[in-house]
């Protein structure tokens, strides 16, 4: 077991170099400057040009820049081209903005795909299945902000209640319900929108690995012996049909927070993703490369963590 | 007894049988013939807006802004601008262009990313996929080329696919073809993966045996034999493929690093059209739906695909 994971621990730090060299040179290897961010401003003469490159050694060669930042990074002395600001406080406080969302999300997306999956599975071919099937086909071939537009029509329309930003501004002196209330609609909406597409890509994964453990010999023997059909679907089969999805934990993350570009730009959630955009409007390398390589090394994390977890729940994974 | 040759023959071709299975989905059924319409549509769109110019999107009538749709010209418009057909059939934008003539180009330029994207991530993906699982147990000093090519990919696999596209569209000149191909270069991975996932197991296959052992060069084996046996899941997943890259664009477009004018996609015209939800909803409603309808069908589709074309599924 400790073996296992060791070996998977080494062969993720391998691939934590990779990803950080990805990181740092896909971006300069693209023809856009800092520098070039706004060229019509006349007070930019080419003296000052000369001397943000310089200050951010943009003249040297790749892997110099590469170990410079590496070494800034690992000090906590990265600065963001645009402000002067330490990056890591910056991802920091955006990254708490946007954890209600990615929370919120993820539950939904766990809560509500399991059932509808293995309900549809259990009930394969009935109204129920088709019209999940087909519901979830729909929701995947909407464009998001589309979508979003409409929940957003709707729900100030019918609701009358703002869900633009975090909160309502001018409500600090409002009742603790009223703030309450007002939070939660405006962490809702986003949430949800940022969840549909999960709930239904993983819906169909659930129902086909139910499908899947359903039609095994297993299954078959535990009916044929008289089990009641309840406890073979629920104590038999669910728990091996489920198995696969630990390790999905981690393979969620890179869409939450890509998809949460989108969404925080729909809903003007000052999030990671709002941060990200900001960072590529403006060039703002130090930002870019370090969100970047902080979203790999969590889904890295999460893939190892699934894998481990993998391993304990599933013994003959290990021999492999 | 003599053998009856009749009697002999398998009872359906793959081909058949593929048919047969297809068919009785209708819902790849009907996103089949929407797709064979689209594909229609984006033909004459491309014949009728450039080469013989019967709707011309690009006309800009300011006495017919934000006309809704099946209303007629103004009397005062130029009479060379009018519509084909006197009539705005999808109604006018807020330059007066007429929304018809502009869906009908972007269907032609919305598709042509998809399939290019599709392609280029085809491309790589059968390539770097083939290469490790054909050849992965070559070794290159110390490594692996299965090691070297997968550990390339599983990197890739953990950044945000749509961030790291977002980012290079950004930072590279605005043009229609950096985005087909930055769509394309970043999203071979899955390809990757199941591509060397099929061809290590044909590999162990007695027919590629047999064919190294009659003596067949090792080009012919793969091209001429393996390739069209793993070729089944590469065309469900470039279906699926062309769907998320048309959705990959209009995401792009909403976040203002769409196709540049004057090309229109219905991606920049249903994000063009947000501004306007209230006071002109069809400028919002008719892209949005188009691409609903042609990305729900090519989802359907590839999922029929999957199930024609997978014998596991098939069996069941």
């Amino acid at each position: 077991m400790w073996n296992f994971i060791l070996r998977n621990i080494g062969q993720r730090l391998i691939l934590l170099v990779i990803v950080s060299f990805v990181a740092h040179s896909f971006i300069h290897l693209a023809p856009g400057e800092p520098s070039e961010v706004d060229p019509m401003n006349p007070r930019m003469k080419p003296e000052d040009i000369a001397k943000i490159r310089a200050a951010f050694h943009l003249d040297d060669p790749l892997y110099v820049q590469y170990a410079y930042w590496i070494r800034d990074l690992a000090s906590g002395e990265l600065k963001s081209f645009k402000d002067s600001q330490p990056v890591l406080p910056k991802i920091w406080d955006r990254f708490l903005n946007s954890l209600p969302l990615f929370i919120l999300a993820t539950i939904l997306v766990w809560t509500w795909a399991f059932p509808t999956g293995i309900y549809g599975a259990v009930f394969r071919g009935g109204l129920y299945d088709r019209s999940t099937v087909f519901l979830s086909y729909a929701l995947i071939s909407v464009p998001g902000f589309f979508l979003s537009f409409l929940a957003i029509l709707w729900v100030v329309g019918w609701f009358g209640v703002p869900v633009i930003s975090i909160k309502t501004f001018g409500m600090e002196h409002a009742e603790p319900a009223y703030k309450i209330m007002d939070r939660v609609w405006h962490l809702v909406i986003p949430s949800v929108m940022a969840a549909v597409g999960g709930i239904a890509i993983l819906s169909r994964y659930v129902r086909s690995q139910m499908l899947e453990v359903l039609s095994q010999d297993y299954v078959r023997t535990a009916r044929a012996k008289g089990l009641e059909e309840d406890t073979v679907i629920y104590g038999h089969a669910l728990g091996n049909a489920l198995l696969p999805f630990v390790t999905m934990f981690g393979l969620l993350l890179p869409g939450l927070i890509g998809g949460s570009v989108i969404f925080e730009q729909i809903f003007a959630w000052p999030g990671l993703g709002r941060l990200a955009y900001e960072a590529i409007l403006s060039r703002d390398f130090p930002i870019i490369m370090t969100l970047n390589f902080i979203a790999a090394v969590l889904t890295l994390a999460g893939t190892l963590l699934s894998d481990i977890l993998y391993a304990v729940v599933d013994p003959r994974i290990r021999l492999h | 007894m003599s053998l009856d040759p009749e009697a002999m023959a398998p009872p359906e071709t793959p081909w058949q049988e593929f048919l047969r299975i297809f068919q009785k989905d209708y819902q790849a059924l009907f996103g089949f013939w929407v797709l064979m319409l689209l594909l229609v549509t984006a033909l004459l769109g491309k014949a009728f807006t450039e080469w013989w110019v019967v709707f011309d999107p690009e006309v800009v009538r300011l006495t017919d802004k934000f006309l809704p749709p099946f209303s007629v010209p103004s009397p005062d418009s130029l009479p060379t601008d009018r519509p084909f057909g006197g009539m705005y059939l999808m109604g006018t934008d807020e330059l007066g262009r007429d929304v018809f003539a502009r869906m009908f180009q972007g269907s032609f330029v919305s598709l042509s990313i998809g399939f290019v994207a599709v392609g280029i991530s085809l491309g790589i993906g059968i390539l770097l996929g083939g290469l490790s699982g054909f050849y992965g147990h070559v070794k290159l000093w110390c490594i692996t080329v299965d090691t070297l090519i997968m550990r390339f990919t599983d990197a890739m696999m953990c950044f945000p696919t749509f961030f790291l596209i977002l980012t290079a569209v950004a930072l590279l000149p605005p043009s229609i073809y950096t985005i087909m191909m930055i769509i394309g270069l970043f999203s071979w991975m899955g390809t990757a993966r199941f591509v060397r996932a099929e061809f290590l197991s044909l590999r162990e296959q007695d027919y590629v045996t047999a064919a190294k052992a009659l003596g067949i060069p090792e080009g012919r084996i793969i091209f001429r034999h393996m390739v069209p046996n793993a070729l089944a899941p590469v065309f469900v997943s470039a279906t699926i493929g062309v769907a998320s890259a048309i959705l990959t664009e209009s995401g792009l477009s909403f976040l203002g690093f769409g196709v540049p004018p004057p090309d229109a996609t219905w991606g920049n015209i249903l994000s063009d059209g947000k501004g306007f939800i209230f006071d002109a909803p069809w400028l919002f409603f008719i892209p949005g739906m188009a691409i609903f309808v042609v990305v729900l069908a090519f989802n359907l589709v590839g999922e029929g695909l999957r199930e024609a074309l997978n014998p596991k599924l098939r069996s069941r």
